[in-house]
């Protein structure tokens, strides 16, 4: 008797040159690092294979090794929440009861060159930019280039990071004036 | 007034939400009574709008972008894959 013809099987031998690609792409804009997206990507062919046996078919392959490969990135996540204070955060407000919330002195804007506002498109000023990001704690640095970068929409990320909506914009905050500061510092300085 | 009033690092915030456009018209008020006051938040304010012009340079540039696995570390992925099956 043939197989139910919506049944979708699984092949393994073709996994590799059917969705290496898709899913590297889909797990490089998610963590943002070639060679953790890398191991994602072999993780979930791994695990994949080791639960072949547990497919029902009722799903495609890609959607399927999709569905191990998000299940991965968010154990990724977990692992990079739970390093607290592996980069030091600068604090730009007071948080003092005399001071609380106000501007801490040598942290206020300052005024930028005139060249400024010359936004030229110069591969200097996105390296500057990637250093600056590069410099935030894993954490803030991640939910920023989801937000900004990726364009995720808030819920999204609440969810994957398991994170509340406040939580997020702090963390956006801490980010976008740490990274104010960080570009007057190297770049917009006159 | 008093309800209005809020301080720096509560005004950046909304600041930093409003670039998104995820900003609440409570929080907008609130921003601009802020405004009013504080000439330090006003310059944040323009200087993140700025800010926000280099980082959606980012996101073309990354939307133009396609991540792809070398022919190499396909063999070598097929290779383990296959250890593995065996």
């Amino acid at each position: 008797m043939a197989e139910n013809p919506t049944r979708h099987t699984l092949n393994p031998n073709t996994w590799i040159d059917l969705y290496a690609d898709y899913l590297f792409n889909y797990a490089v804009v998610r963590v943002n690092n070639n060679d953790m997206a890398k191991d994602l990507v072999q993780e979930t062919f791994f695990a994949g294979l080791k639960s072949a046996k547990n497919f029902e078919g009722k799903a495609t392959e890609r959607t399927w090794l999709v569905a191990i490969l998000k299940r991965k990135i968010i154990d990724y996540y977990r692992k990079i929440n739970s390093k607290k204070g592996k980069a030091e955060v600068r604090m730009n407000f007071y948080e003092d009861s005399e001071n609380d919330g106000s501007w801490i002195e040598e942290r206020v804007p300052q005024t930028w060159g005139n060249d400024a506002d010359k936004l030229i498109e110069t591969t200097e000023l996105k390296s500057a930019i990637d250093q600056c990001i590069d410099n935030l704690p894993e954490k803030y640095a991640l939910v920023f280039r989801m937000k900004t970068i990726q364009e995720f929409e808030t819920e999204e990320i609440c969810k994957e990071l398991n994170i509340t909506a406040s939580n997020l914009w702090v963390i956006i905050h801490r980010a976008r004036t740490q990274l104010r500061k960080c570009m007057e510092d190297n770049w917009f300085h006159s | 007034m008093a309800k209005f009033s809020i301080t720096c690092d509560e005004a950046t915030t909304i600041c930093d939400k409003s670039q998104y456009g995820e900003a609440t018209f409570l929080e907008k008020i609130k921003l601009n009574v802020h405004f009013l006051l504080c000439k330090i938040c006003g310059l944040y304010s323009k200087q993140n709008a700025k800010m926000t012009k280099i980082y959606k340079m980012k996101v073309t540039d990354c939307k133009k972008e396609h991540h792809c696995l070398s022919k190499e570390e396909k063999e070598q992925l097929k290779k383990e894959l296959q250890e593995l099956e065996a």
